[in-house]
């Protein structure tokens, strides 16, 4: 199976150059054709493994705790307006 | 001797018996990391605050406190999020990223007296074997700078290597520790998936990343996993168990134990020096009254395959948080690796493929699991290579990512099965390090410190005179 | 050309839990400074994990419960995967296919209405749109990011606009009944997603011709977005209806597609360049063991659910022989409805019927947070029921017995005014048997002047 590079690139959030697109788009066909070696594997009737831990019904109590302060919060970028981050503008038409 | 070539048992016994200071010890490493740094390039971020650290711990040593690891200095891979320290993941996406919490492990690890020397190298997110993926320049092995030290935990493992810390943290999602120490003749532990938080520490693959350490000895393994394992409310997939003293059987020999030799791990690809090495050990377990029973994991071969779809899934869906809204850089700061591995777990999890390739890889993970659990049944422990080749020459394998994936092949089953797993030293090719993994049923530590220090004691542990 | 409206909804409950779906931040977030009720976790940080609210796991099966919902005995947490700057993480934790509850339904007046599934998910931060220094820009708080969320999505079994409101407000109704949710849709604590088509029997509507069944749904649907008050439900679908109409009236097919509720312009837009790629990636949650609930548990949840509006109304007109309607009225709100059996309970001992105490809490409307149940039957008592009488009706009354009763008018002005009283109760029989007769006796006074 061949990536579509174009369009998972978008999926992921990614921008890729011209040039990068024709070099991961080879080398990522190569990990797809090695990785398509479980095919020989007969899966028939085996469940699947999402986690290894076996634990079940981890939660927590319904109790408030600390927040961040406002300023630990944005202290990580400098685009910020009146305590609220900022980006640029999203269209929605 | 100089301090910082002390052991952590070495260190804490020195500082009880007031022969030497905390202060003394955290300069030694302080001038070993200013000597050496600049050649090896185990550190990305020194800690300004490290000799305040030791000064206190010194005070707090006075004053009657006793904690494990008081005033003992470390390195911490920097995937560790330290609060106020700044934490890169080796990336130019979090180049300058200051945390504002620290991850649970660092907190235990501050709470049982540590002096923080500063943030190791390693490959950009922890995606590599060799550290060549690191945005910062590659950490080299300090037994031989032109050759790798392994990955992803390059800089964690040079830095104890090196003598430049007594001891360091790591993390290992497909043998990011196992790997660099086998490399750099240190001892490197994977715990069982579950046993020590993963909160606060940037996520790799999430049901596979394993939180763990170096050491220059096995039993300074232990005494450092009574510190950081146990229960984390702050992580739901941490254990409910009690964990128990990690040093209680490391004396108790291994007459009578029955190892597994897995023969899928000796095929035609394994290094013929490292196969005679692994040999080796097998028969000075003989000699100490293990059993040495051949057993079989029959879905080795899809091991890597099963790896290289989970992994790169998670790792995709992980990495979507970093867009630059709310800290660090944006998208576009991704390395090669980065890129390569999110596309990929992109496609993975895509509409039309998630069943092809996804639930395939969940359902191969559930037989390779079974492997381990069968033949656990019939062994206590298994031992095996760590890697199939010797540490390689920094850019040899830079070119081909499949390649480098490959040497993976051997680590990445413990990950899948979420067992443990210990690194520990067996000699040198050449002038390089080699060593073998021990590995156990899911919460079996105790009994793999066992082995590994039964193994330990019958050789002299070789310091690295750089 | 006359269409089948076929509309499924989808509904999001914000639970008014104490704390977030998967930290401990504080979920009260409304009308708060912007980004202070935050953490690492649902500020989406390197390295943040998420544990989940056992109180906000057990909410949804109540309300699942109350939908009559299966719940399934596993259920685990999956990942949403897509891009959004209100998205801290880059996901949605949510529930995909094993999700708590399963195949419910909801009774309206004459329609069952099917619940497809009700599921567990995390809210997402706000985004503002604003010129900032003259720039376009969009601004994002926080602090509702990680609220708990609970999605009710039904089958596509509404047929018309009217059915659609009936079910909000029941499900608006249950959910305060549970009291696991304001469910107010002006506060954002209930929101609604319908999806919208239309159905005729010419073949660019229909999979099949002429036959009605359940697989007979039209080869589109529309979503509709932004539709962020009770009162312009209606409106939005009607509108959306209309739009489809005239598409289908020429020919052609509407796209499927997301659009949004315009307040201003009246209308849905099309919202296309938002919703451009739908793969959401689903896979389970690592970082999140299963839910697995035990029959026992279940019937735990069970038991702390109370007596839902309709077996109240059905109880309420049985045993305290009401209309429907009035029953209708008291089992609104389930505060009123306690408030009005206590007050029968109280009332009973002074010889006021149910009935009586029903109209006067209809018709009166007290506030029934000052006016304890207790005191409520001597107020009805102190006024025997005031019920307001306008002067005109007063005065018409009073002229009416006059003409009436010539005689006594006769006795009254030859000085035996004794009659006033008999006057006074003549009056008084022409009046609603509650009136306030404050007054009353001065008013035929001077009418008899």
């Amino acid at each position: 199976m061949k990536i579509d590079i174009k369009h998972i690139a978008k999926l992921a959030n990614l921008r890729l150059k011209a040039e990068d697109e024709t070099k991961f788009e080879k080398q990522l066909n190569e990990i797809v054709a090695y990785v398509e070696k479980l095919n020989e594997v007969d899966t028939k009737g085996v469940e699947i493994t999402s986690q290894v831990t076996g634990l079940k019904n981890v939660t927590r109590e319904d109790k408030p705790a600390p927040s961040l302060t406002q300023e630990e919060v944005l202290s990580g970028t400098s685009s910020k307006h009146n305590g609220l981050f900022k980006v640029g503008a999203i269209l929605e038409e | 001797m100089k301090l910082n070539e002390l052991t952590i048992k070495e260190a804490v016994e020195g500082l009880k018996g007031k022969k030497f200071s905390s202060v003394e010890i955290t300069k030694a490493c302080l001038s070993q990391i200013e000597k050496h740094n600049p050649n090896i390039n185990a550190f990305l971020t020194i800690n300004e605050h490290a000799f305040d650290e030791a000064k206190k711990a010194d005070e707090a040593r006075e004053s009657g406190s006793n904690t494990s690891l008081l005033g003992i200095p470390i390195a911490l891979k920097d995937m560790y999020l330290t609060k106020g320290l700044r934490t890169t993941a080796a990336s130019h996406v979090l180049e300058n990223y200051i945390p504002q919490y620290d991850a649970t492990v660092v907190q235990k690890l501050k709470d049982a007296g540590v002096v923080i020397l500063g943030k190791t190298n390693h490959d950009a997110w922890a995606h590599g074997s060799s550290g060549e993926n690191s945005d910062f320049e590659p950490t080299k092995n300090p037994w031989n700078k032109e050759y790798v030290p392994g990955g992803s935990s390059s800089g964690s493992a040079a830095s104890v290597a090196a003598d430049m810390a007594i001891a360091s943290t790591g993390t290992d999602t497909g043998g990011s520790i196992r790997l660099p120490a086998s490399f750099t003749n240190t001892v490197g532990l994977k715990p069982t998936y579950g046993l020590v938080s993963r909160y606060g520490i940037i996520a790799m693959a999430s049901s596979l990343d394993s939180i763990g350490h170096f050491t220059k000895t096995v039993e300074d393994s232990a005494i450092y996993l009574n510190v950081t394992a146990g229960n984390d409310p702050m992580d739901a997939t941490t254990t409910k168990n009690k964990t128990p003293n990690y040093l209680e059987d490391l004396n108790e020999g291994i007459k009578g134990l029955k190892i597994g030799v897995p023969k899928e791990y000796f095929t035609q690809g394994l290094d013929s020096n490292i196969k005679k090495n692994i040999e080796g050990a097998i028969k000075k377990f003989e000699e100490l009254g293990a059993e040495t029973v051949e057993i079989s994991l029959p879905h080795t071969e899809y091991s890597l395959a099963c790896y290289y779809i989970i992994a790169p899934s998670e790792i995709s869906s992980n990495l979507a948080r970093y867009d630059g809204i709310r800290y660090g850089n944006d998208r576009t700061h991704f390395g090669d690796e980065a890129v390569r591995r999110i596309i990929l777990g992109t496609f993975t999890l895509s509409s039309g493929y998630y069943d092809a390739y996804y639930k395939k890889a969940m359902q191969v993970r559930t037989l390779i699991k079974r492997d381990f659990e069968q033949a656990f049944e019939k062994v206590d422990a298994i031992i095996s290579p760590v890697s199939p080749t010797p540490p390689w020459k920094i850019g040899e394998k830079t070119d081909d990512p499949l390649a480098m994936y490959l040497s993976d092949a051997l680590t990445v089953t413990a990950n899948l099965a979420g067992i443990p797993g210990l690194a520990v030293p067996s000699g040198f090719i050449g002038d390089l390090p080699t060593g073998f993994q021990i590995l156990g049923p899911q919460f079996s530590e105790k009994l793999l410190f066992r082995i590994g220090h039964a193994f330990e004691q019958t050789k002299e542990r070789r310091v690295l005179d750089i | 050309m006359e269409y089948q409206v076929v509309i499924g909804l989808e509904t999001h409950v914000e639970l008014k839990t104490k704390s977030k779906m998967f930290c401990g931040c504080s979920a009260d977030y409304f009308g708060l400074e912007p980004n202070t009720h935050v953490c690492p976790v649902c500020l989406g940080l390197p390295g943040a994990l998420p544990v989940p609210n056992k109180t906000a796991i057990e909410w949804c099966v109540r309300i699942a419960l109350a939908l009559n919902c299966k719940i399934s005995s596993v259920s685990k947490f999956d990942r949403k995967n897509y891009f959004y700057p209100d998205l801290p993480k880059g996901y949605q934790i949510s529930q995909y296919d094993q999700p708590f509850g399963l195949n419910g339904w909801i009774e309206l007046k004459d329609k069952r209405v099917r619940i497809r599934r009700v599921h567990m998910e995390e809210d997402t931060g706000k985004l503002i749109h604003a010129d900032v220094e003259k720039n376009r820009s969009s601004l994002i708080d926080f602090n509702r990011s990680g609220v708990p969320l609970v999605e009710v999505v039904t089958e596509p079994d509404f047929e018309n606009t009217q059915q659609v409101t009936e079910y909000l407000q029941k499900l608006r109704q249950t959910v305060r009944y549970l009291d696991v949710s304001s469910a107010d849709m002006e506060k954002g604590d209930m929101r609604l997603e319908p999806n919208i088509s239309l159905r005729s029997n010419t073949t660019n509507t229909t999979n099949r011709s002429n036959t009605t069944n359940d697989l007979d749904l039209p080869p589109y649907k529309v979503e509709v977005k932004n539709i962020n008050s009770f009162r312009f439900v209606a409106k939005a679908i009607d509108e959306e209806i209309k739009r489809q109409s005239e598409i289908l009236d020429r020919g052609e097919t509407p796209e499927q597609e997301t659009r949004g509720w315009d307040e201003k312009k009246g209308t849905t837009v099309s919202q296309r360049t938002k919703e451009e790629s739908h793969d959401y990636r689903y896979f389970p949650e690592p970082d999140i063991p299963p839910v697995i609930l035990t029959g026992d548990q279940i019937l735990n949840i069970k038991k702390q659910i109370p007596e839902l509006p309709d077996e109240k109304i059905t109880r309420f007109m049985g045993k305290y022989k009401i209309t429907d309607y009035d029953a209708d009225i008291l089992t609104r709100e389930r505060s009123i409805a306690d408030y009005f059996e206590q007050a029968v309970k109280d009332g009973s001992k002074h010889k006021l019927t149910a009935k009586q105490i029903a109209n006067y809490i209809i018709n009166k409307k007290p506030d029934i947070e000052k006016t304890v149940p207790a005191e409520l039957a001597e107020l009805i008592l102190s006024t025997r029921g005031t019920t307001e009488i306008s002067s005109q009706d007063l005065k018409k009354a009073i002229e009416q017995v006059l003409l009436e009763c010539p005689k006594a008018v006769e006795d009254y002005k030859s000085g035996k005014t004794q009659v006033l009283g008999f006057i006074t109760g003549k009056v008084r029989a022409l009046l609603p048997p509650n009136a306030s007769t404050e007054g009353i006796r001065e008013l035929i006074e001077q009418a008899l002047k």
